[in-house]
């Protein structure tokens, strides 16, 4: 699982795609903070964030695409199944791969609100429920694009489909404030991941809301194990 | 070592590998041969736990692949068809991601993989990107991934295409080399290496296995013929109607050689008429230059083996020769698509 997770993060450098990732994150991000903290004097990261997170919609079919479907092209998937590990090790050593690679842009973007740091005094609780919960919600998002990358045959349709669904997901709060019926109202609700993330934002550690998150990302981790075992059984 | 018992693989209708069972001793050096899509791919691809079985099952060593995945996989290296390489990362880096992917644990890491590098010859390209290097270089980077770790059982799926005839029986030396400890399983279309490195070959078509002996036995049993080929002096048409004078040719065809030398390749009764011949000609003072009896290469064994049983299927053909043949829906239908196409290059080549 090392081994793999590894080279995957070794990999997104000596492809473009790592390079490529971290610079739009940094620079949108860092243009985000300009416009709207450094702009307007204010200390509140909630818009920054807010735009980041369509942002992202976008760039995490940028990390994820390529997992499972450049392994398929390259034949290397012959490799990693005929080695003695187990799918779900393979898979997590990617995910995890993927996952670090938005954790360390995260990670780097934390310059900014040092930055305020140095000339007021923000709300350290809100900040970091800021940076946990865009984590967590970042690494759910990952999570569904490795599934859509092993259920797919090309890079291309893997970004295309992860795009439409994390298009989807930024969605459903809107979709939800559209339709009357109560309980299928609140049962969208209860499902969107952004309400969840809306939680931390406010400072409070919710419990229920970091297992919600590992929840919702394990079903995708497991979801993307059996669809790789389904192709070795059919 | 490993035994595979009544293996099946079914894509939907399709049987790929059908109702299949070997073994492998300790030691073996075992050939793997089949025309395109008999199912050698698949087989191998089902011992190394990349795909799983319809039905039966592969025991390797005692285990179970389906039940113990990682101890057999720990035991077998694999060199698929197409090397499963990362062309993206450097040889070296690519052979120390094999080293930890396979949990190997020697206590000479770098020296074992430069050992094995210079087994294969790849040590002068150690640091340069896989995606650069040639084909019978990928290859040969393929092998070195197979033999990391020294694993008891190399699978290797047709290890020597791409590379040069140099090339070809470097490695060739190599995988004998390694059979002398290990138990290797090697798939070829080149039949010549198979009778080299191989002491035993199977042969596999349609998904079935039609032989399983030494490449010497297989020509010896399959070339009981009484059928031979004689360079006889003399004028064709005179020749022939001595020839034909002799009880016991089912016929014959003749091939020029030189003015008034010509080969003549006699299909017998199965009866040994070779004294009868010799006799015949000496009394019309028409000299035999050669005699040779028809000894089956391997390669006419494989051409026999993978179209005999299609011969059968030939008169069904005849039998149904309304249904369409672009109806391949029936395994049955493409079966008999096939052997026409077959039934008549075998006719040519006569």
């Amino acid at each position: 699982m090392t081994a793999i997770f590894k080279r995957e993060l070794k990999s997104y450098f000596t492809s473009s795609i790592g390079y490529i990732y971290l610079g739009i994150t940094l620079l949108i991000s860092g243009w985000f903070f300009v416009a709207n903290n450094l702009y307007y004097a204010i200390s509140d990261m909630s818009y920054f964030f807010a735009n980041l997170t369509f942002i992202f919609i976008f760039l995490v079919p940028m990390l994820t695409m390529r997992l499972f479907t450049e392994e398929v092209k390259n034949k290397t998937d012959q490799l990693l199944l005929t080695s003695p590990v187990t799918v779900t090790q393979i898979v997590i050593g990617k995910y995890f791969s993927a996952s670090a690679l938005f954790g360390l842009t995260l990670f780097i973007t934390m310059a900014y609100p040092a930055v305020m740091f140095l000339y007021g005094d923000p709300l350290i609780y809100s900040i970091l429920g800021h940076y946990l919960g865009f984590f967590l919600l970042g690494s759910s998002l990952i999570a569904i694009g490795v599934f859509v990358s092993a259920s797919t045959e090309s890079q291309i349709t893997a970004a295309i489909i992860s795009f439409v669904v994390m298009l989807f997901i930024w969605l459903t709060d809107w979709i939800a404030s559209t339709i009357t019926n109560e309980i299928f109202k609140k049962v969208i609700e209860w499902l969107s991941v952004l309400k969840r993330y809306q939680e931390f934002t406010t400072g409070i550690l919710s419990l229920s809301s970091v297992v919600y998150f590992i929840s919702f990302a394990s079903v995708f981790i497991f979801l993307t194990v059996q669809t790789i075992e389904k192709k070795r059984w059919s | 070592m490993i035994e595979i018992v009544n293996l099946t693989k079914r894509y939907g209708k399709k049987k790929a590998v059908d109702n299949v069972s070997f073994k492998v001793e300790k030691g073996e050096i075992l050939g793997f041969l089949g025309p395109n899509g008999a199912g050698k791919t698949t087989t191998m691809n089902i011992i190394t736990g990349y795909l799983s079985c319809t039905e039966g099952k592969v025991v390797v060593d005692g285990l179970d692949v389906l039940k113990h995945p990682e101890e057999v996989k720990r035991k077998i290296g694999y060199l698929p068809e197409q090397p499963p390489l990362y062309m993206d990362m450097t040889v070296i880096d690519y052979l120390d991601f094999v080293y930890d992917l396979k949990k190997i644990k020697l206590p000479n890491r770098s020296e074992h993989i430069a050992g094995i590098m210079e087994t294969v010859r790849i040590s002068d390209v150690s640091h340069r990107l896989i995606k650069n290097l040639s084909k019978g270089y990928k290859q040969r980077v393929g092998l070195a991934q197979a033999l990391l770790g020294n694993p008891e059982i190399l699978i290797l799926d047709e290890p020597t295409v791409g590379l040069d005839p140099k090339q070809i029986n470097e490695i060739r030396n190599v995988i004998k080399e390694l059979g002398r400890e290990r138990t290797i399983i090697l798939s070829s279309h080149i039949l010549p290496e198979v009778s080299a490195i191989c002491e035993r070959v199977i042969i596999i078509n349609n998904g079935r296995l039609v032989a399983s002996d030494t490449p010497e036995n297989l020509s010896k049993n399959l070339s009981n013929s009484t059928d031979f080929t004689v360079r006889i002096e003399g004028e064709n048409e005179k020749v022939n109607q001595v020839l034909n004078t002799i009880e016991g040719i089912e016929f014959i065809s003749s091939k020029k050689v030189e003015d008034n030398i010509f080969d003549y390749f006699i299909k017998t009764y199965e009866s040994d008429i070779r004294r009868e011949v010799f006799f015949a000609l000496a009394e019309h003072k028409m000299p035999i230059l050669l005699l040779k009896t028809q000894n089956l290469s391997l390669e006419d064994v494989f051409l026999k083996l993978t179209t005999v049983e299609e011969a059968g299927e030939e008169v069904e053909k005849t039998l149904t020769e309304e249904a369409p043949s672009e109806d391949a829906n029936t395994d049955a239908n493409t079966d008999t698509e096939m052997t026409a196409k077959e039934g008549t290059d075998n006719d040519s080549d006569i």
